[in-house]
């Protein structure tokens, strides 16, 4: 048996010398459970998810409370709410019915989809109808919309996206509908970096996304600002929801919800990107 | 009573005895590992196919419009995955066609032409290479190949099927040569020199007699390669484009069937999820078809 | 004619291996030179933060729990089976479609063991989302790797090793021991190392075991992010490539360190056995 033995040895050997070098860490962590209180579970929207982790810090720090975001989708999350795998989901886009029916949900913070193009495009401004024009195959060339002579390459998110979902409900158009040689890309930054690199593409991005590496386009005239959302002037926007059944929100989660509510947590979603409620 | 002679032979006895009893638990002990290695393998395969096979058998969906189909649109109750299969199929066969040359020589190269204190240096490398996340190839496809395509070959998409090819060849890369060098190297020595002996030269050796001789370690490298690139997902997620069609030259959007599931089932459940399952079962179909296949020209060439 | 011939070969050797070597130091040089501006000491033993700026030590602690444990798990059980299927078992039809077996499932896409995992241990063992369910996960995605390059390197040892070991009167565990194991052992832990490989570059099938909490992990039970999904999610969600190339030098070194040790631990005991 002996080198089985070693073969044990050496697997032995290799994990102790893995553990050895995060041992500091595991003691810390070990404390961390011990002075720790509750956990809450949050689990949903890749949009929303990024704004919930720097507000889950914030809360942790104030209090005792655990908090763990877990960004997997804006489906994922209300089926991890309604069954209880997490105690409340998050989600970027408004809830079916037979959803709404099972869950309470509160609106966090509201958020704005830009559309967004190559920095060299020199075409600022689209209708809505534009819009759906060009998602949808009507519209193939920028030269039909006032700018050079090049192939639109249209942008999406993938299907089952709280975005896309958003997205294709405001403007007007079915999944069915999107031009079939669409790039489908799967995350906002995904689209933004594929936008950023191709002066032939159009895409879609959350609000807390934009930079100077693309260009924005004016909507119907109307600029792609929060206020512009406030005061319902910019017809793309969605609200940001925390979704929980009844039963699962302990006192915990109602108190991180109220704090996010709150104008500090207000404050923390603006400097996030997103729009504050008030 | 008993005489020193008779307790040595007791002795003997009692050992081998252990040794007997040793020898068949561990025996025992082999064949219950490979039993649990086998019994979670089929518990996968099982489990998949399971709920790949849900739609068809419960509810009522077609199979060959599913295969054959052109459409997939979840939302609108539409899963056909043609375009995917296509698509998964030209990729890899794609990536195998540049990936496999040159894998296979340059881990000749390294085995039997570099100098050693080359290949010292230069095998490790490649072998630590075979680690590196599949993730971190997208990201140079991303950030390398597909400007490059657009740019330079004035392509309006760079995302394309040439670019998730040019990817898997070189993510397949490493793991062809590491596993192709180990089957050279284990070539018997006594191959080459009799080979050189008779006055072949050190290349006619190399192709004539060691390639062959290797032959089952160089497929293995493939099979291996072959699974790299038809199960890669997340690189290839980053540069095909994920576009829904039937790609009709190499600078189409694609999206093979790999991206299908990993782009969807994050948000997918109920029928939708199923889908995605079953089109797990075919690319599970193409592996053993493909596996099978190579069994066959390696029993056919022995 | 011959001669030729041997020069455009060898010649095609040497440029293949220029393209390959070219090629993988070019996505090497080309991490280093993205990320390496990110690198501080702060970046690699700093806690993650969600306002940017933070470090990765969450990240590096979750991805060598999973490591570790899916090896501990893996390691023995893939090369007992293997020693199984090469030494013991009857050569024959059963045995064929093992091996047939588990050289197709070397070919699942990661995703699809993902989903099990997802429903298998995270929701049916009810070991929710956690690095656990993400190990056990993993275990089952390198097994057929182990198994494979373990029969592969049993295959390669000379018959006359065995032949000449039984003749001895050695029993056939100890011939295993003493002779096989030992001269196949360099061919295991290239086994091991490319399974160590797997682990550390998957991200699919952790992402929808393991969660992506960015937070230190309490202990194996909590859900957390694996710096191969961490590279990923700021590849996908934030667009930065920087930081995305970053992670993968840590990533880099990580598994360059590994290697080293895997060596040396490989080199022992071939001294010790010879």
């Amino acid at each position: 048996m002996k080198v089985l033995k070693k073969t044990w040895l050496s697997a032995a050997i290799l994990s102790s010398l893995l553990l050895a070098a995060c041992g500091g860490d595991e003691q810390e962590a070990g404390s961390a459970t011990n002075s720790g209180g509750e956990t809450i579970a949050i689990s949903g929207s890749t949009s929303v998810g990024p704004l919930a982790e720097k507000l889950a810090a914030e809360h942790s720090e104030q209090t005792d409370v655990n908090i763990e975001v877990n960004q997997i989708g804006s489906s994922a999350g209300i089926t991890n709410a309604i069954n209880g795998v997490s105690d409340i989901g998050m989600s970027s886009r408004d809830l079916k019915d037979e959803e709404a029916a099972q869950l309470d949900q509160t609106i966090i913070a509201y958020d704005g989809i830009v559309v967004v193009a190559h920095p060299s495009n020199p075409v600022k401004d689209l209708t809505m109808e534009q819009v759906k024009q060009i998602f949808t195959g009507e519209v193939t060339n920028w030269k039909q919309l006032g700018g050079k002579d090049m192939e639109i390459v249209v942008v999406s998110r993938e299907d089952g996206s709280g975005s896309r979902d958003a997205f294709q409900e405001i403007v007007g158009y079915e999944s069915g509908q999107l031009i079939r040689n669409a790039i489908v890309a799967s995350g906002n930054g995904n689209i933004k970096t594929t936008v950023a690199t191709n002066k032939h593409a159009v895409g879609f991005i959350s609000f807390e996304y934009v930079d100077e590496t693309i260009s924005t386009f004016n909507i119907n005239g109307v600029e792609p600002i929060a206020d512009n959302v406030l005061n319902n002037s910019y017809a793309l926007a969605r609200p940001f929801l925390f979704v929980h059944t009844e039963e699962a929100l302990t006192q915990q989660g109602q108190q991180f919800i109220d704090f996010i509510l709150s104008s500090d947590g207000q404050d923390i979603v603006e400097a996030a990107g997103a729009i504050r409620l008030d | 009573m008993t005489s020193p002679v008779d307790t040595t032979k007791t002795d003997i006895t009692k050992a081998n005895k252990r040794k007997y009893a040793m020898e068949k638990v561990s025996s025992k002990i082999f064949l219950i590992c490979a039993l649990l290695s086998v019994f979670s393998l089929v518990l996968i395969v099982g489990f998949v196919f399971y709920k790949g096979a849900t739609p068809f058998v419960a509810g009522g969906y077609s199979f060959i419009d599913f295969i054959f189909g052109s459409d997939w649109v979840p939302s609108e109750d539409k899963f056909g995955i043609w375009p995917m299969i296509v698509a998964s199929l030209y990729a890899t066969v794609g990536a195998l066609i540049i990936g496999v040359p040159i894998g296979l020589f340059t881990a000749i190269f390294l085995a039997e032409i570099a100098p050693k204190s080359v290949a010292r240096i230069l095998s490790p490398a490649i072998q630590l290479l075979a680690g590196i996340p599949s993730v971190l190839y997208g990201v140079f496809g991303l950030a390398i190949i597909v400007p490059f395509l657009q740019n330079n070959l004035g392509l309006a998409r760079g995302q394309s099927l040439i670019a998730v090819i040019i990817v898997l060849a070189i993510m397949m890369l490493p793991t062809i040569v590491t596993v192709c060098e180990t089957a050279i190297r284990a070539v018997p020595k006594t191959y080459r020199e009799g080979s050189l002996a008779l006055g072949a030269s050190q290349i006619g050796t190399i192709f004539k007699v060691i390639v062959p001789a290797a032959k089952s370690g160089i497929l293995a490298a493939i099979v291996l390669g072959l699974g790299r690139a038809i199960g890669e997902t997340m690189a290839v997620i980053l540069v095909a484009g994920n576009a829904l069609i039937i790609p009709t030259s190499l600078t189409d959007s694609v999206r093979p069937l790999t991206t299908n599931i990993a782009l969807e089932m994050g948000y997918a459940a109920g029928t939708h999820q199923e889908m995605l399952f079953a089109t797990g079962i075919v690319l599970f179909s193409f592996i053993l078809i493909l596996n099978f296949v190579l069994a066959k020209i390696a029993k056919g060439g022995q | 004619m011959r001669q030729t011939k041997d020069a455009l070969l060898r010649g095609l050797l040497w440029a293949s291996a220029a393209v390959s070597v070219g090629i993988l130091v070019l996505i090497v040089g080309f991490i280093f030179y993205k990320g390496i501006g990110y690198i501080s000491f702060d970046f690699i033993f700093g806690d993650y933060s969600p306002t940017g700026g933070g470090g990765i030590l969450p990240m590096i602690v979750t991805t060598i729990y999973t490591i570790a444990i899916s090896l501990i798990i893996a390691t023995p059980l893939g090369i007992l089976a293997a020693v199984y299927l090469q030494e013991y078992a009857k050569q024959g039809r059963l045995v064929n479609m093992i091996r047939f077996a588990t050289e197709s499932l070397t070919g699942i896409p990661s995703i699809i063991y993902g989903l099990f995992g997802a429903v298998f241990f995270v929701a049916t063992l009810k070991l929710g989302m956690s690095i656990i369910a993400a190990s056990l996960t993993l275990t089952i995605i390198v097994l057929p790797v182990i198994i494979r390059t373990t029969e592969e390197a049993l295959k390669t040892v000379p018959a006359a090793y065995r032949e000449g070991s039984l003749a001895l009167g050695t029993t056939k565990l100890q011939t295993l021991y003493k002779v096989i194991l030992p001269s196949a052992m360099p061919g295991i832990l290239s086994g091991i190392i490319l399974s160590i490989g797997r682990i550390v570059g998957e991200s699919a099938a952790i992402f929808l075991t393991a969660g992506t909490v960015a937070a230190m992990p309490d202990s194996i039970f909590s859900s957390a992010r694996t710096l191969t999904v961490h590279s990923y999610l700021v590849t996908q969600e934030s667009g930065d490539i920087g930081l995305a190339a970053a992670v993968g030098i840590v990533l880099i070194v990580l598994i360059f360190a590994i290697n080293m040790t895997a060596t040396f631990i490989s080199k022992k005991l071939n001294k010790a056995d010879f």
